[in-house]
């Protein structure tokens, strides 16, 4: 079975590609890349025709873009465990709507991903049910308690492609000090959750003149960038790979940016929720807009921006966390956090190419080659050779945000309704096409 | 004419509406002189007071509220509820409203709580205290109060002492005051007063002789004993040596003061006895005009389009 | 399109001979008070204790009521009746009432004010004085003084606009375009 793309705009920051030009996937994997890939070339070894050969499936993208498979580093699957909120398989189906081929899952399952049992099960799940490459990221410490290793080695042999203590931040400078150091031997990063839980104190929404009159506990700014700089200078004592999860403060991007001026091994993410909207979102009480590290103002919003567009931040994910209506559907302080984010992000964040914030080239940097590169899968790329994952935007298309259609379990976003412009209309997943 | 089905906050009323329930009141008021304190204005309807957090005084008044509009009452408390037993609290509001409801008065520790039940519900909604958000009701008590004293509220000032920011009262008071032209200070140790509340268009004071100088009114809240332990301050004893109303620091207010408190009072922490029982002190009519104001709101609602 | 059915001069001739017939019939003012309903009662009240004083060179004591909370059609109004302050600041116990208003139509009104004066006290008797009477009764409820009885259709409506209000004495009738305009009273 093969694939021919004809006349898309290719669209590959792995290899410098932004032109209009022909994709032939064979058995899978990227076979060719060029301006035109005429149907009547010899291709296969048995001297198969392309293009007008039955077996050979033509799709016209003209006017649309073709890009690499989206990497999404950090999404709740919410398997094995939570199969109410989501599974693997509709977690995995909402992926390849959103164009996302690859979604890493975070280990606050239950149990707890913190051992190559649990590892493996997500791993065989994901194979026999999937729809997209599932990547489990481990636990830092057992039970994700902050207070011993897991076994990261043993992890990380069975799949594990990062470690983090996602929504439970290592609180002890001592054990995430540890992180860094062990996880050296096995050249994979700590994603840091960066929340000082003391400073936190149950916060549920920005610290702020909004949350002192809503009534709500507020979480300070402070609060992720207090343990921001505690992982980087740590990372700089280790020089262990830290790459720091969903920024959304504008003194993390500052401590980042310094960071990096240094020459410190940290990467880091933000999600379309913190460059999209800003606290107020939550007047009202809505639960959909309650997600930690929590939405802030509109200068954090303007220093994500400026943060994606210098390079300081390097990654989009979603933090994809679903959730079920009814958790949702009850008193603010007690809602769990989360956005169902998988179906709208990469809409919301093709605002930043229409803003001018990013070329559309260095969107997909951020939200396929980078995450590829961070946690070194060969994904993110059209190269030839590599797996199929393709995806086709329609970035003219415009639709509006309805939940109640997503393929997510989770219906919880808080951009139901809004007015978006541009969607994958197609993607492939190792040669398999899914249109809509 | 009020705009809303549900009372949910000072927030979300305009001053019209704050005037309309305030003259209203005074209607009720004259009801609750009289030897037949009752009128037929609201009969058949029904009033569940549905209170998630311990409360006497509050519950007592708007019961009474009720029972004076010729509304059946039920009390449904916690500890006697299937709360208790896991149920959701949409659940609980629902059934609630499922045994025909026409008002619910409810009472949270969470925020927001009043405004997830009136986005589900049919029935009006009023807040009677949720979290550290509002406590609508008590603000416009003691509006009303202040008005009733001082024949006006704009260009009186108007003195908050305590803690602010986990009061509902406060802020609900803030709203209120500053909305009907009163100038509003703020009192307390700064670990209670968010900086960020300044801009609500009040002043700060965290000296208590330099706050009440020259003020009309003073609203003492009460200070909660579990404070202490979470490092607001030190102990209640320092609190009353620096913020607690006493005699002296009474003395540097205008000569007709009124003092007013939300009750209940911890005696001899924020506020003195020989205050609290003396000629300035306002608090009992607070408590008599509570009533008068939640029949006026409940009155007011009940004529909202639905 | 409206008509005046009483000027100024007309008003005041009426509540006059009223207040003639109030004397007469109480033989006197002894135990009298007048209790307006608010609001156009509540002048009439007043203006018919002053004549009374000038004709007896006695005072006697004059009330508002507000029968806002003792409507029967709370329950089906589009909004509600704006709450005005109930003022006797005299015990009705064991007096004779004349309760006051301006129009007299279907006869809630009257029977909501007596339910609310029946809240304040127990008073030997009640009686009742109006401008108008434009008929049309749905309770078993009759004045004892009438200003001016006027036959009307359900389509029209009696206005009586009052000095007090900042307007020429007048009473006015007019025609309502649409049927469901059934008339205040």
């Amino acid at each position: 079975m093969r694939i021919h793309i004809q006349n898309g705009r290719i669209i590959d920051p792995s290899q410098g590609l932004n032109t209009i030009g022909d994709i032939l996937i064979e058995d899978g994997k990227i076979k060719e890349v060029r301006e035109t890939i005429p149907p009547h070339t010899p291709l296969g070894k048995r001297g198969r025709r392309g293009g007008n050969s039955p077996d050979t499936r033509i799709i016209d993208a003209r006017d649309m873009i073709v890009i690499p498979g989206l990497v999404d580093m950090h999404v709740h699957l919410r398997e094995p465990g939570f199969e109410h909120k989501e599974t693997i398989k509709t977690g995995t189906m909402a992926a390849v709507k959103g164009g996302f081929t690859t979604v890493c899952c975070m280990p606050n399952t239950f149990p707890v991903n913190d051992n190559a049992s649990v590892t493996e099960f997500i791993k065989r799940k994901a194979s026999q049910e999937g729809y997209c490459t599932v990547l489990p990221i481990g636990a830092i410490t057992k039970g994700q308690k902050g207070e011993e290793l897991a076994e990261i080695g043993t992890m990380r042999k069975e799949g594990c492609v990062a470690f983090s203590d996602d929504g439970q931040p290592v609180m002890n400078s001592l054990i995430m000090r540890r992180a860094l150091e062990y996880s050296k031997a096995f050249n994979v990063p700590v994603i840091s959750h960066s929340e000082d839980l003391s400073l936190s104190e149950g916060g549920v929404m920005n610290e702020g003149l909004l949350s002192v009159t809503l009534g709500l506990r507020g979480s300070p700014a402070e609060a992720e960038q207090i343990m921001i700089f505690r992982d980087i200078v740590l990372a700089e004592l280790t020089g262990g790979k830290l790459h720091i999860a969903h920024v959304s403060t504008k003194g993390s991007v500052d401590v980042i940016r310094n960071a990096k001026k240094r020459g410190v091994h940290v990467t880091a993410e933000t999600c379309p929720h913190y460059f999209s909207i800003t606290e107020d979102a939550v007047k009202g009480y809505d639960t959909n807009a309650k997600v930690n590290p929590p939405l802030r103002t509109a200068q954090d919003v303007e220093a994500i921006k400026d943060g994606l567009r210098d390079g300081t931040i390097d990654v989009i994910a979603t933090d994809h966390a679903p959730h079920h209506r009814d958790e949702k559907l009850r008193e603010f302080d007690t809602a769990p956090s989360g956005i169902s984010g998988l179906e709208t992000a990469f809409s919301l964040s093709m605002r930043l190419v229409g803003s001018h914030i990013l070329t559309f080239s260095q969107l997909i940097e951020k939200m396929a080659l980078n995450p590829a590169r961070i946690l070194q899968i060969d994904k993110g790329t059209l190269g030839v050779g590599s797996d199929a994952d393709v995806v086709i935007i329609d970035e003219k298309k415009e639709y509006t945000v309805e939940s109640h259609k997503f393929i997510s379990k989770g219906k919880n976003t808080p951009f139901n309704g809004w007015g978006l412009r541009g969607m994958p209309v197609i993607t492939i997943y190792k040669g398999k096409v899914y249109e809509w | 004419m009020l705009n809303n089905k549900d009372l949910l906050g000072i927030k979300e009323l305009s001053v019209q509406e704050i005037n309309l329930i305030l003259d209203t009141a005074a209607g009720f008021k004259d009801v609750l002189g009289r030897d037949i304190k009752k009128v037929p204005a609201l009969r058949g309807k029904t009033t569940v007071n549905l209170f998630f957090e311990p409360s006497t005084r509050t519950r007592t008044s708007f019961e009474l509220a009720a029972k004076r509009l010729s509304t059946d009452v039920i009390n449904f408390s916690v500890p006697t509820s299937s709360v208790v037993k896991g149920e959701s609290l949409i659940d609980t509001a629902l059934t609630v409203q499922a045994l025909g409801a026409d008002f619910i008065i409810i009472r949270h520790a969470s925020s927001g709580v009043p405004h997830l039940l009136a986005k589900n519900l049919n029935a009006s909604v009023i807040n009677a205290g949720d979290g550290t958000n509002e406590h609508p009701t008590q603000a416009l008590l003691d509006a009303f109060t202040i008005q009733e004293k001082k024949r006006k509220i704009a260009g009186l000032e108007i003195a908050i002492v305590g803690d602010i920011m986990h009061s509902r009262v406060a802020k609900s008071n803030i709203y209120c005051l500053t909305a009907l032209g009163a100038r509003v200070r703020l009192i307390g140790p700064p670990t209670l007063i968010p900086e960020n509340l300044k801009a609500m268009g009040v002043s700060v004071f965290h000296n208590m002789e330099d706050g009440v100088k020259g003020v009309d009114v003073l609203i003492m809240l009460r200070i909660q004993m579990e404070r202490q332990g979470k490092g607001f301050f030190p102990s209640t004893d320092e609190y009353s040596k620096n913020w607690g109303l006493t005699p002296e620091r009474l003395c540097l207010a205008k000569e007709d003061v009124i003092v007013m408190h939300p009750g209940p009072m911890n005696r001899g922490i924020e506020i003195v006895s020989e205050i609290a029982d003396g000629p300035k002190s306002v608090i009992l009519e607070q408590v008599t005009n509570g009533i008068a104001v939640r029949m006026s709101v409940m009155y007011l609602l009940s004529g909202v389009k639905r | 399109m409206s008509k005046e059915l009483m000027n100024k001069k007309d008003l005041d001739r009426a509540l006059t001979r009223m207040a003639h017939e109030i004397i007469e019939k109480n033989k006197g003012t002894s135990r009298l008070c007048l209790i307006g309903i608010q609001r156009g009662g509540v002048y009439l009240a007043q203006r018919l204790a002053a004549k009374i004083q000038e004709i007896e060179k006695k005072e006697i004591p004059v009330g508002s009521l507000d029968i806002a909370l003792y409507r029967d059609d709370l329950n089906i109004r589009k909004q509600q009746p704006v709450v005005r302050r109930t003022e006797v600041p005299f015990e009705v116990n064991d007096l004779k009432i004349v309760l006051v208003d301006d129009v007299l139509f279907t006869g809630r009104s009257i029977r909501s004010a007596m339910d609310a004066l029946m809240d304040i006290g127990r008073p030997a008797s009640i009686q009742l004085a109006v401008l108008i009477d434009r008929g049309h009764r749905e309770l078993p409820i009759k004045a004892d003084y009438v200003g001016k009885n006027i036959p009307t259709s359900l389509r029209e409506t009696v206005e009586v606009q009052m000095e007090e209000e900042g307007v020429e004495d007048r009473v006015t009738i007019r025609k309502f375009e649409s049927v469901e305009g059934k008339g205040a009273e």
